[in-house]
């Protein structure tokens, strides 16, 4: 059962491997997505750490600066 | 209408949607692998070889449907001074540039069994490769002009020459002979395609979308992060 799906009647190496070509691409798209998303994610709370009390208050009034803050913590 | 699509505002969901769509993506294509790869009957003349189509043609559809919105997007971006369209467009090149190498190396691999070859200058290839280039000089275009107004300005002028080859691109069976064959789904009049295939290649689809829609999301909150980033600096 297991040859017969992976062999598809000589056809298994073209299929297989178009198949993999795919999910090979989404992979490393999404990985590659995924860490630039981490690194600016990063890059923002440490520059929101290194400000002072006054100017963290003043950038936490924007919605969207609690919301970053936010779901860096809950990754 | 574009208050709505205020970046301040969409955060809220764009950053929780993410796990959502993974999820359904996941689902999506898991039913989508088992139909493609297990369930759908072979073809008569292509056998089992015709199964590179559950992977080759959504992602054409995909590059193509991308490349359209993204002209959509830049154009009205710059008739309305909407940064934020630019902002969905940038966001949405990376997966239709991927979806666009993924149609052009998994059809090299269906043309080897099928045409005997892997590759030919044939229309429908020529106009995805040159489709590609244009995905290309747009993601490169963003990388190096720095200045807004000027990124602005080339990457709509890009996608304006660049959608000239769209409609090139779907009609090149019909108005030339390839060794591609006339479209087998149509809209507006009855599919050649049986429906044992056209489920799969639906659901795989779909599968595509999603995906498509997931690395979207994510790209744009980092968007938006690296302009809050900026904006930190300036106070």
């Amino acid at each position: 059962m297991i040859n017969e799906l992976l062999f598809m009647n000589g056809y298994g190496v073209y299929v297989l491997s178009a198949f993999g070509f795919t999910l090979l691409s989404f992979s490393g798209l999404y990985v590659i997505t995924k860490l630039q998303f981490a690194k600016e994610q990063n890059k923002f709370v440490a520059k929101f750490g290194s400000l002072n009390s006054d100017k963290a208050n003043s950038a936490k009034l924007q919605r969207i600066n609690k919301e970053i803050l936010a779901n860096a913590t809950n990754n | 209408m574009f208050k709505l699509l205020e970046p301040n505002k969409i955060f809220q969901i764009t950053s929780k949607a993410p796990r959502y769509v993974l999820f359904l993506f996941v689902v999506v294509l898991t039913v989508g692998l088992t139909e493609a790869l297990i369930l759908s009957p072979e073809d008569y003349k292509q056998s089992d070889a015709v199964r590179i189509m559950y992977v080759h043609v959504p992602s054409a559809w995909i590059s193509l449907g991308i490349f359209s919105s993204i002209t959509l997007l830049s154009v009205s971006g710059f008739i309305f001074k909407n940064k934020n369209l630019f902002l969905i467009a940038k966001s949405l090149a990376p997966s239709g540039f991927v979806f666009n190498i993924i149609a052009l190396v998994t059809g090299s691999i269906w043309g080897k069994p099928t045409w005997g070859t892997w590759w030919a200058w044939d229309a429908r290839i020529t106009s995805m490769l040159i489709l590609a280039l244009f995905f290309a000089l747009y993601l490169i275009a963003w990388r190096i002009y720095e200045k807004e107004e000027k990124v602005f300005k080339i990457t709509t002028f890009i996608t304006i020459i660049g959608i000239i080859n769209v409609p090139i691109t779907k009609y090149s069976v019909e108005w030339w002979n390839t060794l591609h064959q006339p479209a087998s789904i149509n809209i507006l009049s009855k599919s050649s395609i049986h429906s044992s295939m056209l489920f799969p290649l639906l659901i795989m689809t779909a599968a595509f979308a999603l995906f498509s829609l997931l690395i979207f999301l994510m790209k744009y909150n980092t968007e938006l992060i690296k302009i809050k980033n900026k904006g930190l600096d300036r106070l």
